[in-house]
């Protein structure tokens, strides 16, 4: 039996596209959310660590699995091979209700003004497809308040002389510091700097009829067992559903934009929970797919106008692939400086992101999430011996009594590092795979060489008495925190959407996820992705002029 | 992945007949492993030992990363069994070119010697076949580690010995410290 048609398609139900699922259902549109994975919940995996979305030796605890997902990936020497969700390379995200918000460390930055206007702040860098963004910190501002209000952010920005501009505070109260933290923070006030408390889409109170936070030792990479972590399934989702406006199909896995001859989307073609193919019709189309999902998907929907994939006639499509090159400083210390209180994370600066004397950008430092104890297993000061007698001596005397700053620095967009997809290797229902090629800007180095000396000060002046520093290599970018492949620009010419998240070629196809961002801040990205779903959310409701929901 | 997948089949086939030719499934008592004959069994017990030694704190054959290492490599690490399979051969031809013994027969900085070598590449190419010495290190290394660090369901860290070994709580006491420390409580906090 066909499905009935519906107002609109949302693609992906993690951070963008639960959000704007939500922000059309309350507004009286009939949704479809598509999720190719399904409700996921903590007693599957518990604490785990080694099935965690953050060590995935024996799994992805929350998806996509290795039995239909691979990806190609092409390597400095131009060699391809298939990557697996969880091993290294395949640039994984989440697959589940939620995505990355139900697992996430849930650090909720909003990006800074400047961080929109990196163009016209620094100037081009050669070699990258550096721009501005299409809109300004302050026409995002109002979406950021709705994000950190309807999910829930726990903060304080007064203590943060360079917090971007709010109008309303943040919803809860910050997290208090724990040891490791109060050190820190002390030591950044020694050294001038401007610590405050990371905020968090996490409860420091209850809020919104779900619990505090317990404080876990054992928190990113993994569910919450008491729903105290902020994501869009037990936030914006149950809204959504609550309407009756919304249907979410788990385990349905979208594998192409059906476009007509007209040029309009018109629905997509889908395979469901049993491997059936399956259409959905609708007036309105949206991705929010990840960075690497969403392109795929656009250049496997392949039409009489749009032969090289849909809204793709200037190959615009999958390029710029960025993520976060992350450095930062390990020191040891003779007293302990763990208490166990988790999640980790809980102090930062803001002192380093912009105004470094003849850099371009920058990036947070933050006191780092737990190192749990096979994590740990592969920190060590360089050159020293990784098994035996040593290993041992160094894993009980040094868990306690280590800590790391680090800091996700912006980096320079590279137009060729990109998102392809391969006709030569298919997935588990036949659909082209993702070919993830290129590498970072050789700029992003000099910013992680800045930026982990800084961490490095930092540690030093917390009485540690070794360091060291650690900095990423020239590989392609991207990870859980994917971004750029899908543009927002106001030139056609240059940018796959408009700055609502609308594509140029194909006025009812829209994109709510990281794949809009033109740079990528220095910072984490989670909070810029819900608001950009609030903001296309918005800007679709404003614009409706179909008929309402009817049932 | 057509590709991969026959190269990984014939890689296997090829372990197999390996095993066969060494006489391992000939007159041998069946082994109580799931993937390990009794002999790699014993071989891989003393690696892991080696890994992770025991001093005041149990090592590798008390977590039991032997048992995670087996249990694996009929699940997740399928695909590892053929490196695993010419890995511990390379070993024992290692072992016995330069001491003459098996590595069961090896003293403690013997053996120490041996994967030293191993991990160095520093041995005779003649001896290794289907996997690079390094790479093996490696593989086994990480294995002992996951099992050693890892949850005990999967096999290894035995009644949780490696996080008592770090004093962390077992079980996980999750909650206490919010009320048992008295956290700063920085500005903006209500309650």
């Amino acid at each position: 039996m066909a499905n009935k048609h519906v107002n609109a398609i949302v693609v992906g139900a993690g951070a963008g596209g639960g959000v704007v699922a939500k922000e059309l259902a309350v507004n009286g549109l009939s949704v479809v959310l598509f999720e190719r994975g399904r409700w996921q919940t903590y007693d599957e995996h518990d604490n785990d660590e080694l099935i965690s979305q953050r060590t995935t030796v024996l799994g992805n605890a929350f998806g996509p699995d290795n039995e239909r997902h691979w990806r190609l990936l092409m390597d400095a020497h131009g060699n391809e091979h298939i990557v697996l969700p969880n091993e290294w390379g395949y640039n994984n995200n989440a697959a589940c209700v939620g995505g990355g918000t139900l697992s996430y460390g849930a650090m909720a930055w909003r990006f800074m003004p400047q961080d929109f206007k990196m163009r016209s702040t620094y100037g081009s860098v050669e070699g990258s497809t550096l721009e501005d963004w299409p809109i300004s910190y302050q026409e995002l501002e109002p979406s950021y308040e709705k994000a950190e209000w309807e999910i829930g952010v726990a903060g304080d920005d007064s203590q943060n002389p360079f917090a971007p501009p709010r109008h309303k505070p943040h919803p809860m109260p910050p997290f208090p510091y724990n040891k490791e933290a109060k050190m820190m923070q002390d030591a950044a006030k020694r050294l001038g700097w401007h610590p405050f408390p990371i905020p968090m889409l996490r409860n420091s109170v209850r809020y919104r009829g779900r619990p505090a936070c317990i404080r876990m030792r054992t928190c990113v990479g993994f569910a919450c067992p008491v729903n105290a972590k902020c994501g869009t399934q037990n936030t914006v989702i149950p809204e959504a559903l609550k309407t009756n406006n919304c249907i979410l199909r788990t385990e349905c896995t979208v594998s192409m934009v059906l476009v007509d001859d007209r040029g309009h989307a018109t629905g997509v073609e889908y395979f469901d929970e049993h491997n059936r193919r399956q259409t959905q019709t609708a007036d309105i189309v949206v991705l929010a797919a990840s960075a690497t999902e969403t392109p795929r998907l656009l250049l496997n929907s392949k039409s009489r106008l749009f032969p090289n994939g849909a809204g793709n006639n200037s190959d615009l499509v999958g390029r710029n692939l960025q993520g976060h090159a992350y450095t930062g400083a390990f020191g040891l210390f003779e007293e302990e400086v763990y208490d166990d209180i988790g999640p980790g994370a809980c102090v930062a600066i803001c002192d380093f992101n912009h105004g470094n004397p003849g850099l371009k950008g920058g990036g947070l430092l933050a006191n780092e999430f737990i190192r749990l104890p096979y994590l740990f297993t592969g920190i060590r000061p360089p050159a020293s011996k990784r098994w035996g007698t040593e290993h041992k001596e160094f894993q009980k005397k040094y868990f306690k009594r280590h800590a790391q700053a680090v800091g996700p620095i912006q980096e320079m967009p590279v137009f060729d590092a990109r998102v392809q997809v391969d006709d030569t290797v298919k997935d588990f229902w036949g659909m082209p795979v993702a070919k993830l090629s290129g590498h970072r800007h050789p700029y992003d180095l000099e910013l992680t060489d800045f930026l982990s000396r800084k961490a490095e000060t930092w540690m030093k002046e917390c009485g540690a008495v070794k360091t060291w520093r650690h900095q990423p290599g020239l590989g392609l970018s991207g990870g859980q925190h994917q971004a750029g492949t899908c543009r927002m620009g106001d030139d056609p010419q240059t940018s796959v959407t408009n700055k609502y998240g609308q594509v140029w070629e194909i006025d009812n196809l829209f994109i709510a996820d990281a794949s809009l961002h033109v740079t990528n801040g220095g910072f984490n990205p989670a909070l810029t992705i819900l608001a950009l779903g609030y903001w296309v959310g918005d800007y679709i409701v404003r614009e409706w002029r179909g008929t309402k929901f009817k049932s | 992945m057509p590709s991969s997948r026959r190269q990984f089949l014939k890689q296997a086939a090829s372990g197999f007949a390996g095993t066969v030719l060494l006489g391992a499934c000939a007159a041998t008592p069946k082994s109580r492993w799931r993937f390990f004959t009794r002999e790699e069994a014993s071989l891989v017990d003393l690696i892991t030992e080696q890994i992770i030694p025991t001093d005041d704190t149990p090592g590798g054959i008390e977590a039991g990363c032997l048992n995670f290492i087996d249990k694996q490599l009929v699940g997740a690490y399928r695909r590892h069994q053929n490196e695993y399979r010419q890995g511990l051969l390379g070993l024992q031809n290692s072992s016995r070119g330069k001491f003459g013994k098996t590595f069961q027969e090896l003293d403690w900085p013997e053996q120490t010697d041996v994967l030293d070598a191993i991990e160095a590449g520093d041995v005779e190419a003649a001896d290794w076949s289907g996997v690079s010495p390094q790479r093996f290190f490696q593989l086994i290394r990480d294995h002992t580690m996951q099992g050693f660090y890892g949850s005990p369901r999967h096999g290894g860290n035995k009644n949780y010995l490696s996080y008592r070994m770090l004093e962390l709580d077992v079980p996980h006491i999750i909650g206490q410290n919010r009320y048992t420390q008295g956290l700063d409580k920085p500005n903006g906090w209500i309650n």
